[in-house]
């Protein structure tokens, strides 16, 4: 890896005319993109061919694996778990809409109205992730136990009937049913929904608003005609941020769900662990990322926003 | 209710929630899914190079492959442990068993826990012992299936009984002689881990359960009943119940087993399949009841009066964490040494007083009663006659087995 050690051919000490600059090395841009192309190619492009030959092997752990063309793993694989990759989506899904629908307002907030407490309330949405991500989630199950007093009240409230009755929760309890782990995979992912949405409302200039309110906007013409639209980067890049990893999340399905509750990424880690069948756990990955890749492509296409960053 | 407090936790119940994650998050993180959705098209072009790769059977060597012994030389070992298994003084700095083991032999012990799943770590170490390569341990504990699973593929060096007196003096009669490895040529037991039915007193309200059948069948427990995430305590435990011998099943036994508990599961009574955070969900009363790990309820017992536990008349499983020597260890001699060691009565007893498992050593009792009166006289740390009458292994599975087996597990904890 000598390469890496290399310096960049150094300019030429002192240039004769200071108003023209000497044109750098041809090669300076790509000596720069050099660590991050390394980095590329050792931490994702030989990961993934690895895991792309996994897929399509067959063999046992005594016998050794050896490539095959085993293209059928990944019909037997998607024909024999596609439960737990709607139910993935679903999931995912229903979390991120929650996530937009809670932190909207609150970046909104955040942006426009908080004035001197707007660190404060930056500070209380970043906290959490001064604590494990699995106490957090454990933390909910003392939340949602069954004789706590959430629960409680909503049993009360007859709440529960409503939920068990559309099937979200299973008599009168929340914990280990889809609805927890639903409200596991919002929590856990609010905050990259918060983040970058409070980025883009924040770079609206008030003015605009102001001017909407000079042309007779009422407020939420206001809101609806300028400030959703001029906040369209921070909804796609937070919505994808909280899609695209709640997908692929276990430990919410894993801690505060029940058998059938189980989303892929379950699966993954149960065949490439406990099972041992490397093939079908690779060829489960490939076909998520698969299908997180068309549905993050379609999504992009349709919201018309290219300048997510 | 009790609220939650972070701070409250204690540093075993932390190692317990970081231990019932088979591999940590590091598999699916935001970065890893961002990455592999961005370059998903670079990979389809590399399918040419695809067959280049694949993985190499495994050494298949009888006795192991012994790398030279720098034991004489290096007065060192290198001892992977799980965590919260070994005996901690009160300043939580030092190990007292470990030191005196370095006092009397002028052997360092490099004393680390990184063990925190069995199919972990197999995953971790599976590589260089593949390659035929050292992994930098010379002592490693696995639980009896995964040394089995190491000693089939030859992955773990025979030991020398000529440096092991006091272990084949002392062990247990009731861990001589497993399947997986006759006559303990290759491994000896660290603890026992029996798996028994736990219940939560205020939780049951006065319902009766005496065995695995109430578990899975009395009406009143539906939706607060816990079992196992670990196969062969579930199964085996279902089998026993079923009255067959999960030391002799068939592949029918097990489908039977399999479907006895689906049938639960499909109505409801089983409300997870958990690991180690089953203690949680217990102490809180979400579990009425649930198949537990012996050592887990002596510790919680002695923090809430309501927890208990019971022995089912068909028996329990017993299973063990056993010591073993990788193929390539620098320092062979001492690890036996180090075994050898704790299969003196004395520092046996220090550890059992500490850890709460089954202690495999015979005449350890009269020396625990010294240090812990009420441990000594505990059947979950030292087993009586009834009580090794009633414990049950799960016998080894060949590699097809395991992977049949498990498949159906799998698919019935959800996948």
């Amino acid at each position: 890896m000598s390469t890496l050690t290399e310096a960049p051919p150094p300019l030429a000490p002192q240039a004769p005319e200071p108003k023209a600059p000497k044109r750098r090395g041809r090669w300076t841009p790509y000596w720069l993109l050099l660590p991050g192309i390394l980095w590329l190619l050792v931490f994702f492009a030989l990961p993934m061919i690895y895991q792309a030959s996994t897929s399509v092997q067959t063999g046992s752990l005594e016998e050794g694996y050896k490539v095959t063309w085993h293209f059928a793993t990944y019909w037997d694989a998607l024909s024999a778990y596609w439960p737990q990759f709607v139910r993935s989506v679903l999931y995912a899904g229903t979390a991120t809409i929650l996530c937009l629908l809670l932190g909207y307002p609150l970046a909104y907030l955040i942006a426009f109205r908080a004035g001197r407490w707007r660190n404060l309330i930056m500070i209380l949405v970043i906290a959490p992730f001064f604590t494990s991500f699995l106490i957090r989630t454990l933390a909910w199950k003392t939340i949602l136990a069954d004789g706590g007093p959430l629960v409680g009240a909503l049993d009360t409230l007859h709440v529960l009937d409503v939920t068990s009755w559309l099937g979200w929760t299973a008599g009168d309890r929340v914990l280990a049913t889809p609805l927890a782990v639903v409200c596991g995979l919002t929590y856990n992912f609010l905050p990259f929904m918060i983040l970058p949405l409070y980025t883009s409302l924040e770079r609206i200039d008030g003015r605009l608003h102001e001017a909407a309110g000079d042309l007779y906007a009422r407020p939420w013409t206001t809101f609806r005609k300028v400030t959703f639209p001029l906040s369209m980067p921070g909804v796609v890049s937070g919505t994808l941020l909280t899609f695209i990893p709640a997908t692929g999340d276990y430990v919410n399905a894993d801690l505060l769900g029940s058998t059938d509750t189980r989303m892929v990424g379950n699966v993954i880690q149960t065949q490439f662990l406990r099972v041992l069948d490397y093939p079908t756990a690779a060829a489960l990955s490939f076909i998520l990322m698969a299908a997180i890749l068309l549905m993050v492509t379609l999504y992009i296409r349709r919201s018309g926003t290219e300048d997510l960053v | 209710m009790e609220q939650y407090e972070p701070d409250r936790l204690s540093p075993a119940q932390v190692a317990a929630m970081r231990r019932s994650f088979r591999n940590g998050r590091a598999a699916l993180t935001r970065r890893s899914l961002l990455r592999a959705s961005a370059g998903g098209a670079l990979a389809a072009g590399g399918l040419g190079s695809l067959s280049a790769c694949g993985i190499p059977a495994a050494g298949q060597s009888q006795g192991g492959v012994p790398a030279e012994d720098r034991s004489a030389k290096e007065k060192t070992v290198n001892f992977s442990n799980w965590t919260e298994y070994m005996d901690v003084d009160d300043s939580g700095k030092h190990h007292p068993t470990l030191e005196q083991f370095t006092k009397r032999t002028g052997i360092k012990v490099k004393y680390t826990e990184d063990i925190n799943d069995n199919n972990e770590f197999f995953g971790k170490i599976k590589p260089q012992l593949a390659a035929g390569q050292d992994t930098g341990r010379d002592i490693i504990v696995l639980t009896d299936w995964l040394a089995g699973r190491l000693i089939r593929l030859g992955w773990v060096q025979k030991l020398d009984p000529a440096n092991l007196p006091h272990a084949y003096a002392n062990l247990s009669a009731q861990f001589r002689s497993p399947d997986w490895d006759p006559g303990r040529a290759y491994s000896y037991v660290w603890q026992g881990i029996s798996t028994v039915i736990a219940y939560n007193k205020k939780a049951l309200d006065g319902v009766e359960v005496k065995s695995i059948s109430d578990l899975l069948d009395n009406p009143k427990l539906k939706g607060r009943v816990g079992f196992l995430s670990e196969m062969r305590d579930s199964v085996g435990m279902t089998l026993l119940d079923m009255g067959k011998d999960p030391a002799d099943f068939t592949a029918d036994d097990y489908d039977a087993a399999i479907a006895r508990l689906q049938k639960a599961v499909d109505k409801g009574q089983i409300r997870r399949f958990t690991g180690n955070d089953y203690t949680s969900d217990l102490t809180s009363g979400d579990f009425a009841a649930c198949v537990a790990w012996a050592g887990d309820v002596v510790q919680l017992k002695a923090d809430s009066p309501d927890i208990d536990f019971l022995i089912p008349d068909s028996g329990y499983m017993t299973s063990t964490d056993n010591l073993l020597i990788p193929n390539k260890a620098r320092h062979k001699t001492n690890a036996e040494r180090l075994i050898d060691f704790y299969y003196e009565p004395k520092p046996a007893a220090e550890l059992a007083a500490y850890i709460n498992y089954v202690c495999p050593v015979d005449g350890v009792k009269a020396e625990l009663a010294k240090i812990d009166e009420d441990a000594a006289n505990n059947p979950l740390i030292i087993p009586d006659k009834a009580m090794a009458a009633k414990s049950h292994a799960f016998r080894s599975l060949s590699s097809k087995e395991e992977t049949e087996f498990e498949e159906k597990f799998a698919k019935l904890t959800g996948a």
